[in-house]
């Protein structure tokens, strides 16, 4: 896999249901993200963000298109992958609206679980783990569990825990919902930082017009099609 | 890896500690009622080894003298005596009773015996044996006597002069042993308005009262008053003789019921305790059952609190094996606790109960096996649940 390549898409569709009652939830969709960039994918309720999402995290198959990543072949029009389970391991990183941090194990052992899972040695994993959560200046809490994090600490620890495997890509799925403007902003500069930092593509889906300046590129998606705009690309301090 | 069952366990083992203490209590209940029933089987079989005979002639065509009431003549044994290869053989009677102890009264199984002779009580706790011919008596721990308390049996007391242990009826009733003789006085004698009742009947009948048979009268009074009948012959076979003959010549011969140890267990715990065996395993079962739907539900909540979590843990790469066995040593260790706090339970409230329990090593390994088994089976409805997770539903919608 080649992390200098990103997310690729072209043509990718997605129908639910047969006949009449088919509903076309993507139209040929196309969409590229280079490693280190940040874009928005954008769009009012049932436009279709999530069902791409979930295409491009490998949990739902498309009806049809092509998706690469990192330069890989991962789709086109039926799975190239045999094990999608290895893949949303290794090559996609999540971060969800809610952190969803596994609540019976703490910070390190939270980030630390995702290579320990690819086969990494405990020690390593877990050196992996400070290493990201003091790039996220979380490490003071590395022994703490979830329960006793900030809502703003414990979208931090997600946020390590989506880079851990260090994948070309990361999805968030309005990852600044439940933040006020101020720390909203915070987590976006957090991710404009580690996607330079770690050359990551990451894709946020959001509805958040606080953070919609800060992205340089924006996809907007409506009725399942998606036109590129440019974004206002805010410098975020 | 990280152990995420022991983990989450740990993370709320409140919870967890206090579910296994509620499913152990009633494995504890479990294993009791197993208890029960080991101990019945153990107290026949120790009835039986302490009665110190190798046959049992009762009367013919009856299970007695456990199972069925048995009536022979007190006399019978002297002819058993002759024959080939006896070395003892001795009258016992055997009544079940409550006996007057102080303002109560306790359900015991009078035992009347032959000092010297099987039937005796095999050991002594506390005191001696009976020496005297009447009005002593060796008590089981369990009636609650002491040595020196006097006893109350029909119209005579007897001094308690000695203590036995473990010797109780298939009923679990202790024993308590005195003379035969008192014994059969206590068993058969009937009290005074009776004997003048019969008396008078007696005298009323002209076919008994004839004028012209001086005598008649007081013989069959004399015959009706007393009653030298036991309940059964104990013997003991002679070296290099078989049980077995010997019971076939006493078949044969004495036309009485002769059985030999191997059939007389037969009688007590295939027969006498079959009922009471049966309506254990029901109890077993349904407990078992009842064990394995509470793990079950227990195991299938925790799971369906930690949905999200399982979701999650599916999207980001976890094996659907990891999350399974997640779940499965969740329940062993539910499990395990509640196997450990049974067992403690069981053998802390076992020796409180009026019967004895036996909790045998082998119940207990068996007891693990099928606790580990049930839960195993119990976490199968919370795997499927978690397998069915769709890792999907961590996005979005």
């Amino acid at each position: 896999m080649n992390k200098e390549i990103g997310i690729h898409i072209e043509g990718l569709s997605k129908r639910y249901g047969e006949g009449a009652t088919a509903v076309d939830a993507l139209k040929e969709v196309n969409m590229s993200v280079a490693p280190g960039e940040v874009v928005g994918l954008i769009g009012p309720s049932g436009s279709g963000k999530t069902t791409l999402l979930k295409c491009l995290g490998a949990v739902i198959e498309p009806t049809q298109g092509r998706m690469t990543l990192g330069g890989d072949v991962i789709y086109d029009n039926g799975w190239r992958i045999s094990d999608l389970r290895v893949l949303r391991r290794d090559s996609i990183g999540f971060i969800f609206q809610a952190p969803y941090l596994i609540p019976f194990l703490d910070v390190t052992d939270n980030v630390a679980l995702l290579p320990m899972l690819a086969g990494r040695p405990n020690g390593e994993a877990r050196a992996r783990s400070l290493e990201l959560l003091q790039a996220l200046d979380v490490a003071h809490r590395a022994s703490a569990q979830p329960s006793e994090l900030s809502g703003g600490e414990q979208q931090r620890v997600s946020i390590a825990r989506a880079l851990a495997n260090k994948p070309p890509v990361i999805l968030a799925d309005e990852p600044t919902a439940p933040l006020d403007s101020e720390r909203a902003l915070a987590v976006m500069r957090i991710l404009n930082q580690m996607a330079t930092q770690y050359h990551t593509a990451i894709i946020v889906v959001t509805h958040d017009e606080k953070i919609i300046p800060t992205f340089k590129r924006i996809y907007h998606i409506r009725d399942g099609r998606t036109f590129e705009e440019a974004g206002e690309g805010r410098a975020l301090q | 890896m990280i152990n995420l069952a022991g983990r989450d366990i740990l993370h709320s083992w409140s919870k967890f500690v206090l579910t296994g203490l509620g499913l152990g209590l009633l494995i504890g209940v479990t294993f009791t009622m197993a208890g029960v029933y080991r101990g019945m089987v153990d107290d026949a079989k120790v009835m039986l080894n302490n009665s110190g005979a190798d046959l049992w002639v009762v009367q013919k065509d009856t299970l007695g003298p456990y199972a069925e009431s048995s009536s022979i003549p007190d006399d019978i044994y002297r002819g058993i005596l002759g024959m080939r290869g006896m070395a003892q053989a001795a009258n016992v009677s055997y009544l079940t009773m409550q006996v007057r102890k102080g303002d109560t009264d306790v359900r015991a199984m009078v035992v009347g015996f032959e000092p010297g002779q099987p039937g005796e009580p095999s050991y002594l706790v506390a005191g001696r044996r009976i020496t005297r011919s009447h009005y002593e008596a060796v008590a089981d721990l369990k009636t609650g006597f002491a040595v020196g308390d006097r006893i109350r049996i029909r119209r005579h007391e007897y001094a308690v002069v000695g203590l036995t242990r473990r010797m109780v009826s298939s009923g679990g009733d202790p024993m308590i042993f005195i003379p035969l003789k008192d014994a059969q006085e206590a068993q058969f004698l009937k009290d005074n308005d009776a004997i003048v009742n019969q008396r008078a009947r007696i005298a009323a009948n002209p076919a008994l009262n004839r004028p012209g048979v001086p005598g008649l009268l007081e013989a069959i009074n004399a015959s009706q008053t007393s009653n030298r009948n036991v309940n059964a012959v104990l013997v003991r076979v002679a070296d290099g003789h078989s049980p077995e003959t010997v019971a076939q010549d006493i078949r044969r011969w004495k036309h009485l019921q002769a059985f030999i140890r191997a059939q007389m267990e037969d009688i007590l715990i295939a027969k006498l305790i079959a009922t009471a065996a049966r309506q254990i395993a029901m109890f077993l079962v349904i407990l078992t059952i009842v064990s394995a739907a509470i793990v079950a539900f227990i195991i299938y909540t925790m799971t369906l609190g930690k949905i999200r979590e399982i979701a999650v843990l599916k999207l980001i790469g976890t094996h659907n094996r990891t999350i399974a066995g997640m779940i499965l040593q969740q329940a062993l260790g539910l499990g395990l606790i509640g196997f450990a706090v049974g067992k403690i339970a069981a053998t802390i409230w076992g020796p409180f109960f009026p019967r004895y329990i036996l909790l045998e090593p082998g119940d207990a390994v068996r007891g693990f096996v099928i606790v580990m088994v049930v839960c195993t089976l119990a976490s199968t409805l919370a795997i499927r649940a978690a397998l069915k997770v769709d890792p999907a539903t961590a996005i979005g919608g």
